[in-house]
């Protein structure tokens, strides 16, 4: 026999089940217990750049509304660097980047406020059109699905994106780009998420 | 010396399908076309960091972190503790781990929950923690008990404890279920069942541990946890052009 490589194997995913509140947001389950829940806020008070809202849905292969999932995302500050020792730089105080969204339980409809991220330096030099990163579990969901949110007013960098260019089938890249809307003066991009189905979001095996 | 590079690629065997046909809720929310194989960039090799002033040092204990002063909530009394480790059998440090479960009458204190089994009023039902600098992790809870869940009309779940844990990048993140030695549930639930290699299913089952077990007091089970490991890079190989 050669010899043992002696690597340990990533613990299997499991759904995060219905009751995923309880342990990732309490209070929407309906009780207080931590002194702070945490992802509430994914920009902090001093982040510089564009204040934007995005808002969904999740759909599921049947065209019903997914009233209980949960999101997690992380993004780049508006300069495009990332929270983090290997995030490229300082973030303003306060920026952490990352956060959870839920649904509304009876409609499914989901919404969080942020700044927008600027452009990421990707592989080989080559720069990323301004994204968020996603990851969504849920009740039926076996392991966390990993997608990314970009914008429609960014069709020059979209275009140059090496990830997007990465989807051979053009058509399904628009499924990545959330559409940009005005309300009371304020941006708001949609986002709907397609599970399954028709026009079915591209997920990223990441 | 040699510096992180990207995570080892997911052993897609290894985790659940998205679609598994006797776990039905999952045929109608699983993608069915194919993943795009992404090589990690920045955005996947970042995630967020938590520190000490994230968590209150309560956070970890489910038997007094929901309690009212003096009462304690009913159940078997038990530790469960372990690493959180990489491929490489590297501690984990200063990860957040979170953890929810139903009461060790088989009820979740949520507003979806509806099962006949009492809410018990001194056990919220969710705690989290950093691991320390070795990775290692505890919590302090009462064991929870199996529940009835439409599925096939007659499937209750394993005893279980969720957990979910970020590791240092967002391509580590992960939810699993804590499944307890000897539980003979395990081995009909079509969630368990949902990963397709019996070795894998044994990596969720923590083991009695009796050494931790603190006498007359609580029982302990140990539970570690690997998360997805980096490789070093050795050379900086750019080719032109890609
Ligand atoms: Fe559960």
């Amino acid at each position: 026999m050669p010899q043992d490589l002696h690597y340990l194997k990533e613990t299997p995913s499991q759904t995060a089940g219905p009751y995923v509140h309880i342990g990732l947001a309490p209070g929407a389950a309906g009780f207080d217990i931590y002194r702070q829940e945490l992802g509430w806020d994914i920009a902090g008070p001093n982040a510089k750049g564009e204040r934007i809202r995005i808002e969904g849905v999740v759909i599921d292969g049947t065209g019903s509304p997914v009233k209980d999932v949960l999101i997690e995302a992380w993004q780049a500050n508006g300069a495009g660097v990332h929270a983090h020792p290997e995030g490229g730089g300082a973030v303003e105080e306060g920026f952490r980047g990352w956060g959870r969204v839920i649904t509304d339980f009876e409609t499914g409809d989901w919404g969080f406020d942020t700044v927008k991220p600027g452009p990421v330096m990707g592989r080989n030099g080559r720069l990323m059109a301004p994204h968020i990163s996603l990851w969504i579990v849920a009740r039926g969901i076996n392991i966390g699905l990993n997608t990314r949110l970009y914008f429609s007013d960014e069709a020059e960098a979209n275009a140059a994106d090496p990830v997007l260019n990465l989807i051979e089938w053009e058509n399904r890249r628009a499924t990545l780009i959330a559409r940009r809307e005005t309300r009371d003066g304020k941006p708001v991009y949609r986002f709907d998420i397609r599970l399954q189905g028709e026009d079915e979001t591209v997920f990223f095996d990441i | 010396m040699p510096t992180p590079g990207e995570f080892y690629q997911r052993d897609r065997e290894w985790q659940p399908p998205a679609y598994t046909k006797d776990y039905k809720t999952s045929v109608a929310r699983s993608p069915r076309l194919a993943l795009i194989s992404l090589q990690n960039s920045v955005s996947e090799i970042t995630g967020p960091v938590f520190g000490h002033g994230d968590v209150d040092p309560i956070d970890n204990d489910l038997i007094l972190n929901y309690a009212k002063p003096g009462e304690m909530p009913i159940g078997e009394r038990i530790i469960v503790h372990g690493r959180v480790l990489d491929e490489n059998a590297r501690p984990v440090p200063n990860t957040l781990v979170e953890a929810w479960q139903a009461n060790a009458g088989g009820r979740y204190r949520h507003k979806k929950d509806t099962y006949l089994a009492p809410i018990d009023p001194n056990f919220g039902g969710c705690g989290r923690t950093l691991t320390d600098e070795n990775g290692y992790y505890y919590f302090r809870t009462v064991k929870p008990g199996a529940y009835p869940w439409r599925n096939w009309v007659n499937n209750w779940r394993p005893a279980h404890i969720h957990l979910s844990i970020f590791g240092t990048g967002f391509a580590q993140r992960l939810i699993t279920q804590l499944y307890f030695e000897g539980d003979p549930l395990i081995a009909q639930c079509p969630i368990v069942n949902t990963i397709p290699d019996p070795q894998a299913i044994e990596q969720l089952i923590a083991r009695l541990d009796m050494n931790a077990t603190i006498p007359l007091d609580t029982i302990a089970y140990k539970f570690d946890i690997v998360l997805r490991g980096r490789r070093s890079t050795l050379f900086e190989n750019r080719l032109e052009g890609n």
